[in-house]
C-alpha cells in the first residue's frame, strides 16, 4: 500500500492538504500507541510500527518536495542516483543568492536586503512548484525527467531557505 | 456510605473496574501527583494539607531518606546530605557536571560507571536513585488517598529533554515501583489541562519556565487532537539560575569572598529565592544574611536591580521562541494564546517580555505549578482505560534531531527534530575491509556539523554480520523513536538476511545490570523480596494482556478470525491464565510469548481493519457536508 492509498487519496501532486491532515488524525487516532497503553506487548508493538508509517506518511505527502519526490519514485525514477543537470540561468542565480547572503552584513539594513532576498527564494519556488505540478500531471517520460530537474532545483532554494532563516536569527543575536 | 454506581440502561456498564491512574509532575523544585476522581482531575495533598512536594531528599545513617519539607529543613545544616534539584542531573555525566558553570554543594564519586553518584552519609546515590525516593513518596501519597496500588502513572518530563534524559526519569520510575504508561512532555500536559477545559482550537503557544528547565512547545489543537508543530528549549535554564545571579550579587554586596563554605551557599541561594518571591509582588525585597563570623549583612533589592541581573536570562528563552515559529512556519499574529507554565513565570519581567515578543498578554490564570499534573492526570486516565469514548490524542515530536556520526567526526542527522513520533528510519551500511562481521555505531542526538558538539547517545555494537568482501554487506539499520521519546535499534544483513544482535552502551545512562543491581538495593533496604516483585510485575502484564484480548475477541472475534483460529487462541489464553496463578515468573513469561505469537496475525488484521474504519468514517463525513 502506498502513502495515497494508505490515506485514501489519490495518486496525484495536487492535493487537499486540509483534506490530507484531516485523515492523518483521523488514522492516528486508530493506530496511535496511546490507544494501545493497555494492549499486550505485541499489539503495543504493531502500534508503534503503524503509527510510525503513517507520520513518515503524512510527512512526505504534507511538503511538496518531498510528495513530487515520492511520485517520481512511484513512477520508477530514483532521484538519489544521478547527478542534477541544472542549467546555466539557474546556477548563476543561485550563486548571486549565496553571495548575497554571504554579505549581508556589509549593507547599512541587512534586514531589508534579507527581507528581499527571502521574498525572491520564496516566489521562486512557488513558480517551481507550480510548474512542478504541471510536469507530474503530464507523466511522459520527458515530462518527468523535467520534473526530476525542478525537484533538484528546489532542494537548492530549500537550502538557501533555511540559510536564510538561520541568518534572520544571526541578525537577531547580533 | 459509598454510592452505588448504575449505568443508564442500554448501556452496558464497563466491563472493568476504574483503574487507579496518575500523573506525575517531578519537577526540578517541585513535584506532583495528581489524578482524575469524578471526571475532575485534582492534585493530591499531603497529610498537612500541601500539594506541592519539594524536590529535596535528605539521606540518614541507617534510616530511611526524608523526601519534601522535613528534608528541606536540613539544606543549609546539613547540605551534603541534603540534595535538591536532581532533575538537573538527570541523563547527564560527570563531565556535564563540572562544567555546567553550577556551583553544587555535593561530592561527586567517580565509579567507573558513566554515571555520577553523589556521596552522602547513607551511601552513594545516582540521580536515578534519588529521583526514585522523590517518585515513591508521591506513589505512597497517591495510594493513601485513593485507598489502593497504582495501575499506571503518566510521568512529565521537559519537551526538550534528549533521551539520554528520559531513560533515566522512566528508569527511575522503575525502581519506584511504578508502572510508567507514557512520559509526556510538560508542556504538551500544560496544553491538555488548559485546553481540554476550554474547548479549544487553533495554534496555542506554551512557554514553560520551571525551576531548572525551560520549554517552547507550538501546538495546533483541533476537535480533541493536540498535535506538536514544533519544540525548543533549554534543559539547564530556570528559576534556579535567577537565584544563583541574586545570590552572587548579595556575595559582592555583602563582601563575601568566593571560598565561601556550603552552608554560606545555601543560606545566599535562600536568601536569594525569598527575595525572588517577594519581588513578584513588590517594588523592593529587604536581605537578610547571616555571616560566617556570626555578624549579618541587610540590604534591599529592588524589582529594576533585579531585572537588571535576570534580563539576560530571560532574553535567553526568546531564542528559542523564534526558531519554533520559524520551525512550525507560523506568524506571530497566527497565535490563539500563550500558556504560561511554571512557577518561574510569576517573575513579572517574564510575562513582560515573553507577552512583547508575542505580541499579546500571556495566560496565567492556569495555577502555573499545577497545570502540568493536571494534564499528566488527564493522560493517564485516558491511557488507563477508564474513558474508551475519549477523542482527545496527543500527537508529539521529536525534540532534537538524531544523528550518526560518519568519517572524520561529523554527525549525519538520520531523524531530524521535530519530526512527530513515533517515527522510524532505515539507514543502510556496508563493511569497511573483507570478512568484516561487526561495526559500531555511535548515535548522536543535537543540530551541530560536529560529533563533538553534540550528545552522546551511545555506541551500538552490531556483531554476527556474515563474513563477506568488503562493501559487499547489506546492513539495514533501523532506528525507531517511540511514544515516549525513546530510541531503540535493530539490524538486519539484507543479502542473506541475518538479524545482527545488538548491543547498547549508553554513553550517560545506566545498563541493565546496574539498574538490575540498584532494583536488588533498593528492594532489600525497604524488605521487599525482588523475586515476589518481578513475579507481582509479570503477573500484572499477565492480566494486562489477557483483559485486551478478551475485549478485543468481543469486538472483532467474530468476523476477524475462522473457528480453528479462534478455539487456538482461547486455548493458549487458558494456559497463561493457569501459569498466571502458578509461582512461576519465567512460566508467566513464557505463556505471554507464546499467546503473543498465536494472536500475531489477529492483531495485524485489527489494526488494518481500524484503520479502514477510520478512512470510511472521513468519507461518510463528506458525504454529510
Amino acid at each position: 500500500m502506498n502513502y495515497f492509498e494508505l490515506f485514501g487519496l489519490p495518486q496525484d501532486f495536487r492535493l487537499d492538504v486540509e483534506q490530507l491532515t484531516e485523515r492523518y488524525r483521523e488514522l492516528q487516532r486508530s493506530v496511535h500507541p496511546d490507544r494501545f497503553a493497555n494492549a499486550g506487548a505485541l499489539e503495543r508493538r504493531l502500534s508503534v510500527q503503524h503509527a510510525a508509517r503513517i507520520n513518515q506518511a503524512f510527512q512526505t505527502l504534507k511538503d511538496p518536495v518531498e510528495r513530487a519526490r515520492y511520485l517520481l519514485e512511484l513512477h520508477g525514477s530514483d532521484i538519489a542516483g544521478e547527478n542534477p543537470k541544472l542549467d546555466q540561468a539557474f546556477l548563476l542565480e543561485q550563486m548571486e543568492l549565496r553571495e548575497t547572503l554571504a554579505d549581508i552584513r556589509s549593507h547599512s539594513d541587512p534586514h531589508a536586503v534579507l527581507d528581499e532576498l527571502s521574498d525572491t527564494v520564496r516566489q521562486r519556488t512557488e513558480t517551481l512548484i507550480h510548474l512542478l505540478g504541471e510536469q507530474l500531471q503530464e507523466a511522459s517520460a520527458q515530462s518527468l525527467s523535467a520534473a526530476r530537474t525542478s525537484v533538484d532545483k528546489l532542494m537548492f532554494l530549500n537550502k538557501i531557505h533555511q540559510e536564510v532563516n538561520e541568518m534572520y536569527d544571526e541578525l537577531m543575536e547580533d | 456510605m459509598a454510592l452505588l454506581q448504575i449505568s443508564e440502561p442500554g448501556q452496558t456498564p464497563a466491563p472493568h473496574q476504574h483503574r487507579l491512574a496518575a500523573g506525575i509532575d517531578l519537577g526540578t523544585t517541585n513535584s506532583l501527583i495528581a489524578t482524575v476522581r469524578s471526571g475532575s482531575a485534582e492534585t493530591l495533598p499531603d497529610d498537612s494539607g500541601s500539594y506541592l512536594l519539594p524536590s529535596v531528599v535528605h539521606y540518614r545513617r541507617g534510616k530511611p531518606p526524608l523526601v519534601g519539607r522535613a528534608a528541606q529543613a536540613h539544606l543549609s545544616t546539613d547540605p551534603q546530605n541534603t540534595i535538591s534539584s536532581i532533575k538537573r542531573l538527570m541523563g547527564r555525566g560527570v563531565a556535564d557536571l563540572s562544567g555546567s558553570g553550577f556551583r553544587l554543594p555535593y561530592k561527586m564519586v567517580e565509579t567507573g560507571s558513566n554515571v555520577p553518584r553523589l556521596h552522602t552519609s547513607a551511601g552513594d546515590f545516582s540521580p536515578v536513585e534519588i529521583s526514585a525516593d522523590i517518585l515513591g513518596v508521591l506513589r505512597q501519597r497517591a495510594e493513601q488517598s485513593l485507598g489502593g496500588e497504582l495501575e499506571g502513572v503518566v510521568i512529565t518530563v521537559p519537551a526538550y529533554f534528549d533521551d539520554a534524559q528520559r531513560q533515566a526519569t522512566r528508569d527511575a520510575a522503575r525502581l519506584a515501583g511504578l508502572n510508567v504508561l507514557r512520559l509526556l512532555n510538560e508542556p504538551t500536559a500544560a496544553a491538555v489541562a488548559y485546553g481540554l477545559e476550554q474547548g479549544a482550537e487553533g495554534v496555542y503557544v506554551v512557554y514553560d519556565l520551571g525551576g531548572g528547565t525551560f520549554d517552547i512547545s507550538l501546538l495546533r489543537l483541533s476537535k480533541g487532537v493536540f498535535e506538536v508543530l514544533a519544540t525548543a528549549g533549554d534543559t539547564a535554564l530556570g528559576g534556579d539560575d535567577m537565584d544563583h545571579r541574586v545570590a552572587e550579587w548579595i556575595m559582592q554586596k555583602a563582601g563575601i569572598g568566593e571560598g565561601a563554605g556550603h552552608h554560606q551557599l545555601r543560606r545566599l541561594l535562600s536568601a536569594a529565592r525569598r527575595a525572588k518571591e517577594t519581588l513578584t509582588h513588590a517594588d523592593s525585597a529587604p536581605v537578610k544574611i547571616a555571616l560566617e563570623d556570626h555578624s549579618h549583612w541587610e540590604g534591599e533589592l529592588s524589582r529594576d536591580q533585579f531585572n537588571r541581573l535576570v534580563e539576560p536570562l530571560i532574553r535567553k528563552t526568546l531564542a528559542p521562541c523564534r526558531r519554533v515559529l520559524r520551525d512550525a512556519g507560523v506568524k506571530a499574529e497566527q497565535i490563539r494564546e500563550v500558556i504560561m507554565v511554571g512557577g518561574s513565570t510569576r517573575v513579572p519581567l517574564v510575562r513582560e517580555l515573553v507577552g512583547g515578543f508575542f505580541g499579546r498578554e500571556p495566560l496565567t490564570e492556569v495555577d502555573p505549578d499545577k497545570v502540568v499534573a493536571i494534564g499528566a492526570a488527564i493522560q493517564a486516565d485516558i491511557l488507563a482505560g477508564n474513558k474508551p469514548n475519549e477523542d482527545m490524542l496527543l500527537l508529539d515530536v521529536i525534540p532534537l534531531s538524531l544523528g550518526l556520526e560518519t568519517m572524520g567526526g561529523l554527525v549525519e542527522k538520520v531523524i531530524p527534530r521535530n519530526t512527530p513520533i513515533p517515527v522510524s528510519r532505515a539507514q543502510d551500511f556496508t563493511t569497511y575491509k573483507d570478512g568484516q562481521t561487526a561495526m559500531v555505531i555511535h548515535v548522536l542526538q543535537g543540530e551541530r556539523e560536529l560529533v563533538s558538539d553534540c550528545r552522546s547517545l551511545g555506541r551500538f555494537e552490531l556483531r554476527g554480520i556474515p563474513a563477506m568482501v568488503a562493501g559487499a554487506a547489506r546492513i539495514r539499520v533501523t532506528f525507531q523513536v517511540d511514544a515516549d521519546g525513546l530510541l531503540s535499534v535493530s539490524a538486519r544483513e539484507e543479502t542473506k538476511g541475518v538479524e545482527a544482535s545488538i548491543q547498547v552502551k549508553p554513553s550517560y545512562g545506566l545498563t541493565d545490570s546496574e539498574i538490575e543491581q540498584m532494583l536488588k538495593d533498593s528492594l532489600s533496604h525497604a524488605n521487599e523480596d525482588v523475586a515476589v516483585r518481578k513475579l507481582r510485575e509479570q503477573q500484572v502484564e499477565a492480566d494486562r494482556v489477557l483483559e485486551a484480548l478478551r475485549a478485543a475477541l468481543g469486538e472483532d472475534g467474530d468476523t476477524l478470525l475462522s473457528r480453528s483460529e479462534r478455539e487456538e487462541i482461547e486455548a493458549a489464553m487458558t494456559r497463561l491464565h493457569t501459569a498466571r496463578d502458578g509461582g512461576d515468573e519465567q512460566g508467566i513469561k513464557r505463556a505471554i510469548e507464546a499467546l503473543d505469537e498465536c494472536t500475531r496475525a489477529f492483531a495485524a488484521r485489527r489494526m488494518d481493519a481500524s484503520i479502514k474504519k477510520a478512512l470510511r468514517g472521513q468519507a461518510v463525513d463528506e458525504v454529510k457536508v
